[in-house]
């Protein structure tokens, strides 16, 4: 059901997804209404799942990010939901994810500079209900691949 | 500079980075020439680096998403070496480097198990300069919030 035009639909957007159908269109060889349908169809398949800003983090005033690997203390009678709905809530968490392993989430979290960092890490995150180890690292850089698209055409 | 505009105008759009200008300009409370104006201003400054689609890889049959943590041994090439070959994989779907206890972390992305044991095998274990990894299995996205407290 997916076919090479998708592919490349969805790699034109994972390069710039704030284009119009018509740019779109153009660049792979589809009028505006058969593109319009594609992403309309790609959408509802759960495939596309919207769009989000690559921002210079550093010019807009959050010179680091930091990964999180926490694990919980009290396994079981901990509610797991209190805890991430706690978490989800912070500001300055851009992601939480559940993970198997070593720790039982994996936290991303901006803050201005490592004074707030640690201002962040000790008022909210180290009061957080359950909370036992934790280990954090500091981004250096990040690339968002285009991943297997080019497997599935 | 940015001033409380630029900073209201990328929170809105964070917000919804596929809204048409009309509905940003409505929203950051401009009118849409000046929306237009600075949000092309912003781009040629660099600090709105790009759009990018999200695609969801387990609707694509990507059922299976770990995280590696990856030490490297203390060579000088050893990052230049390990990143250029982990660029290769097409399952990696993010790079990132750090500063801690992991020098490196790749995300990779697997049809079943026994797909990411092959990847694991031939592509993962075969990159240059490691010296230890761990692996954490995506069990949930618990939320995501791509945006900055702006």
């Amino acid at each position: 059901m997916i076919d090479a035009i998708d592919i490349a639909l969805l790699k034109v957007l994972h390069q710039d997804a704030s284009q119009g159908t018509a740019d779109l269109g153009r660049a792979v060889g589809m009028s505006q209404p058969a593109t319009w349908r594609r992403l309309k169809k790609l959408r509802a398949a759960g495939i596309l799942k919207g769009a989000r800003l690559e921002l210079d983090e550093k010019a807009l005033g959050f010179g680091v990010t930091v990964f999180l690997g926490i694990k919980l203390a009290t396994r079981g009678r901990v509610s797991l939901e209190d805890f991430e709905r706690a978490i989800s809530a912070i500001p300055e968490v851009q992601r939480v994810d559940h993970v198997l392993g070593l720790y039982d989430y994996r936290v991303r979290i901006t803050a201005r500079d490592i004074a707030d960092f640690e201002r962040i890490l000790r008022r909210r995150i180290m009061t957080l209900p359950g909370v036992g180890d934790i280990e954090s690292n500091v981004l250096l850089s990040e690339e968002v691949r285009e991943g297997p698209l080019g497997n599935l055409a | 500079m940015l001033d409380d505009i630029d900073r209201r105008l990328l929170r809105y759009l964070q917000d919804d980075p596929e809204q048409p200008l009309s509905a940003l300009a409505e929203g950051a409370r401009i009118p849409q020439a000046t929306a237009a104006r600075r949000l092309e201003k912003l781009r040629s400054q660099g600090i709105l680096k790009a759009t990018r689609a999200v695609i969801d890889w387990r609707a694509l049959g990507y059922a299976v998403e770990v995280s590696l943590r990856i030490t490297l041994e203390k060579s000088p090439r050893a990052f230049e070496d390990f990143l250029t070959q982990a660029r290769t994989i097409p399952e990696v779907i993010e790079i990132q480097t750090f500063l801690g206890r992991v020098d490196a972390r790749l995300s990779v992305i697997a049809r079943d198990m026994a797909h990411y044991q092959e990847l694991y095998r031939d592509q993962i274990l075969t990159l240059p300069h490691i010296a230890d990894i761990e692996a954490l299995m995506q069990v949930a996205e618990v939320s995501r919030r791509e945006g900055l407290p702006l």
